[in-house]
């Protein structure tokens, strides 16, 4: 029957993808980028929203969690595909109210006012059926997956907003984000660059290869060294893996010391980041904040002696405080730590922020 | 008067210097790969090309174990500032031990002379550190101060003596009182964060923070497990992590500056930082053998370049900064030393007690008061 090998044959692209995900969380940095992630799983809610069986809004927000919830299970870490989930379900809210045709403002704002004189709980129950409803979701997804392509370029023609001539720029470990940024500022602006190198995993390395390659003075320099040379440093860029909801980071390992001394010096923060990249989670679940991967990137297995009788950690992010961060860079402009709750209220509906 | 290693980018300074080594024999080192323009008046030195490449053995001007004594610093064999004090030490005892005043001259005046160019050489295979400069300071005076009625062999001994003396005294046994101090800051059940090592014994918890490129922590990782003291061993990248969990900060100097800046290894002063963020005391043993007169507020001025190859790091099988030398605008920069404010460190503990780091120049005072 062609709709059971449909079914199945999505079910096996959810498999193939979860498998991925799974696999690419081994602490090496991501073997993939997180712009690649969020596509991925984008134009996989769009085959499922495509494909699978559903007769109204309701059921179909369903089945997006419920594969939502399998997805982020597979790498808990990787918070794009949560981000990319929350985002089509309030694609879903929005259609549906569109459809209904009631304005999208009274649904949105969760206010005071709203919960007082509403009186009980006046939500549907996207029980509807539309007839294009499915055809209207699709091509919201397909706008989503449009900006998504977009993101980095978007970012990157800020640059020359932000970067002077002759300036001394810092950076850690490898963002795919700020190295379009650099290298987009480098064609028109001469600056230098330095490099931490982030170890265990030293991707700083590439970073610096790749910054110098395109003729960008780079210099690379131990963890050790960061708060030795942040005296001579005028602005120091990152990128991130999370942007929290409290405007705070989960970023690699490393950041936190350089976002102290960048504080010490006075230097600006600026964080490059995407908008798939925030998330609605708060840092104080201590158990889900942190990942850790194999010891033996720290203390090898040569140094066997001693191997057995000490704990060694690796652990892969760290926590940043929005306090320390000037700026955040994204796609759609400039803002500071403190507006990220309103650009989240934007992106995502509150009753999604738990799948 | 300024050191010459740090006027590199001074051809004058380098024409001068080259002209003294070539009068003293001693032969010069030449710089190595490309130097980051903030450093370009430093050293930048190869392990791969000693400067007893261009030797010629036996050597006539350089006594044998000075050759063999600057071999071990080029090569990193002996590190750390007082294992390098140490060996230059019990090194000069042997030189004295070996000379021989030569007719119509005076030891006091002669021997000092020998020693200057075994000075130039050292300092060609690794820059004098703050320690090794006391030590040299301490010994010409002594030298110099020897009555020239006295018998060679007996001028000879009673250098030997003072030698020991002071190693005994400054090194040694500094470094036992240092810990009896340390011992009191440590309680039961403390978690203790150690950057360079310490000894003592009670029942505490350590974490060891670790650095590339040198990894010297897994020594003291190793030391310590042997005395049987539990562990924890992290990478300096992982401090914010790690931090919440411990009580106590212990670090060691390198130097202490005459303006209460503390120099020691690279990282160091990150450490103080983000333990101060955290409200974790930050405690610093130091001997006074190891206070400077000089002053310095920033890690460029003076520091001291490592060879930037040990940067590179292979990775399943593959190395990205291999042929960093054939990209012309990619530089290493591997750093020895950093100084860490004084307003980050809590306590400074010395053989003389434990004393604020705004001290230090008392300190300096009552000692020149004492010789």
């Amino acid at each position: 029957m062609p709709g059971a090998d449909k079914e199945t044959e999505l079910s096996e692209r959810i498999e193939a993808f979860l498998s991925e995900l799974k696999r690419c969380g081994s602490g090496a940095g991501s073997l993939r980028g997180s712009a690649e992630t969020a596509r991925e799983t984008t134009s996989l809610l769009r085959r499922i929203t495509a494909q699978a069986r559903w007769s109204n809004a309701g059921d179909l927000m369903e089945i997006i969690r419920k594969e939502g919830r399998r997805m982020t299970a597979g790498q808990p870490s990787e918070t794009t595909v949560g981000n990319m989930v929350r985002r089509v379900l309030k694609i879903i809210r929005e259609e549906y109210a569109r459809s209904r045709g009631s304005t999208e403002e009274a649904d949105q704002q969760e206010s005071l006012h709203k919960l007082l004189t509403s009186g009980g709980s006046s939500e549907d129950n996207f029980r509807q059926h539309f007839t294009h409803l499915k055809a209207n979701v699709i091509e919201a997804i397909n706008e989503l997956l449009t900006e998504l392509e977009g993101t980095t370029d978007n970012i990157s023609m800020q640059a020359l907003e932000h970067i002077h001539s002759n300036e001394v720029i810092m950076t850690i470990g490898r963002s795919r984000t700020v190295e379009a940024f650099l290298k987009d500022a480098a064609r028109k602006r001469k600056f230098h660059v330095i490099v931490a190198e982030c170890a265990p995993f030293c991707q700083g390395h590439e970073m610096a290869t790749s910054l110098s390659k395109e003729d960008i003075e780079t210099t690379v320099i131990p963890d050790a060294a960061i708060f030795a040379v942040m005296s001579r440093v005028n602005k120091v860029i990152i990128g991130t893996q999370t942007v929290l909801a409290n405007g705070g980071l989960r970023a690699v390992n490393g950041t936190h010391t350089l976002a102290l001394a960048a504080k010490h010096h006075s230097t600006p923060l600026i964080v490059c980041a995407p908008m798939f990249k925030l998330s609605p989670q708060f840092p104080n679940e201590e158990d889900t904040f942190h990942k850790f991967v194999s010891p033996h990137e720290v203390l090898p297995f040569t140094e066997g002696e001693i191997l057995s009788k000490v704990n060694a950690h690796c652990p892969v992010f760290d926590y940043v405080p929005p306090e320390l961060i000037t700026l955040f860079i994204s796609n759609i402009g400039g803002n500071a730590p403190s507006y990220i709750y309103r650009l989240m209220s934007e992106l995502y509906h509150p009753e999604d922020h738990e799948l | 008067r300024l050191p010459e290693h740090v006027q590199v980018d001074d051809p004058a300074a380098l024409k001068k210097l080259a002209k003294k080594l070539e009068r003293q024999q001693v032969p010069l080192r030449s710089d190595y790969g490309y130097k980051v323009s903030l450093f370009s008046h430093l050293h930048q030195y190869s392990r791969k090309s000693p400067p007893t490449l261009q030797i010629s053995i036996p050597a006539t001007v350089i006594h044998p174990s000075i050759v063999r004594l600057g071999l071990q610093y080029s090569q990193g064999i002996i590190a750390g500032s007082n294992a390098r004090s140490v060996a230059l030490l019990h090194t000069f005892k042997q030189v004295i031990q070996d000379y021989s005043t030569p007719p119509n001259e005076e030891l006091s005046r002669d021997l000092v002379n020998k020693l200057s160019p075994y000075i130039s050489f050292l300092s060609q295979c690794r820059p004098l550190s703050a320690s090794m400069g006391n030590a040299i300071k301490y010994i010409k005076k002594e030298i110099s101060n020897i009555p020239s009625q006295c018998k060679e062999e007996e001028a000879k001994g009673k250098l030997q003596a003072c030698i020991d003396s002071y190693i005994n005294e400054k090194i040694i046994l500094a470094s036992e009182a240092i810990s009896k101090y340390a011992i009191e800051k440590i309680s039961d059940g403390d978690v203790i964060l150690v950057y360079v090592w310490i000894h003592s014994e009670r029942k505490f918890r350590v974490i060891v923070v670790d650095s590339r490129p040198r990894l010297e922590g897994r020594e003291a990782l190793r030391r310590l497990v042997k005395k049987g003291i539990r562990c924890t061993y992290v990478l300096i990248s992982a401090l914010s992590y790690i931090l919440p969990e411990v009580s106590k900060v212990f670090l060691g100097a390198h130097a202490l500056l005459a303006n209460g800046y503390v120099m020691s290894r690279v990282g160091t002063s990150q450490i103080a930082l983000v333990a101060k963020a955290y409200n974790v005391p930050v405690l610093v043993c130091c001997e006074t053998y190891k206070f400077c007169e000089r002053v310095q507020t920033d890690s460029f001025v003076s520091n001291e370049l490592d060879d930037p190859d040990d940067l590179i790091v292979t990775r399943n099988g593959k190395s990205h900064l291999e042929n960093w030398q054939t990209v012309k605008s990619l530089g290493l920069l591997n750093l020895v030393y950093d100084v860490t404010p004084p307003d980050f460190v809590d306590l400074v503990i010395t053989d003389l007690g434990m004393i604020p780091c705004t001290s230090v120049p008392v300190v300096l005072r009552v000692k020149n008061v004492d010789q």
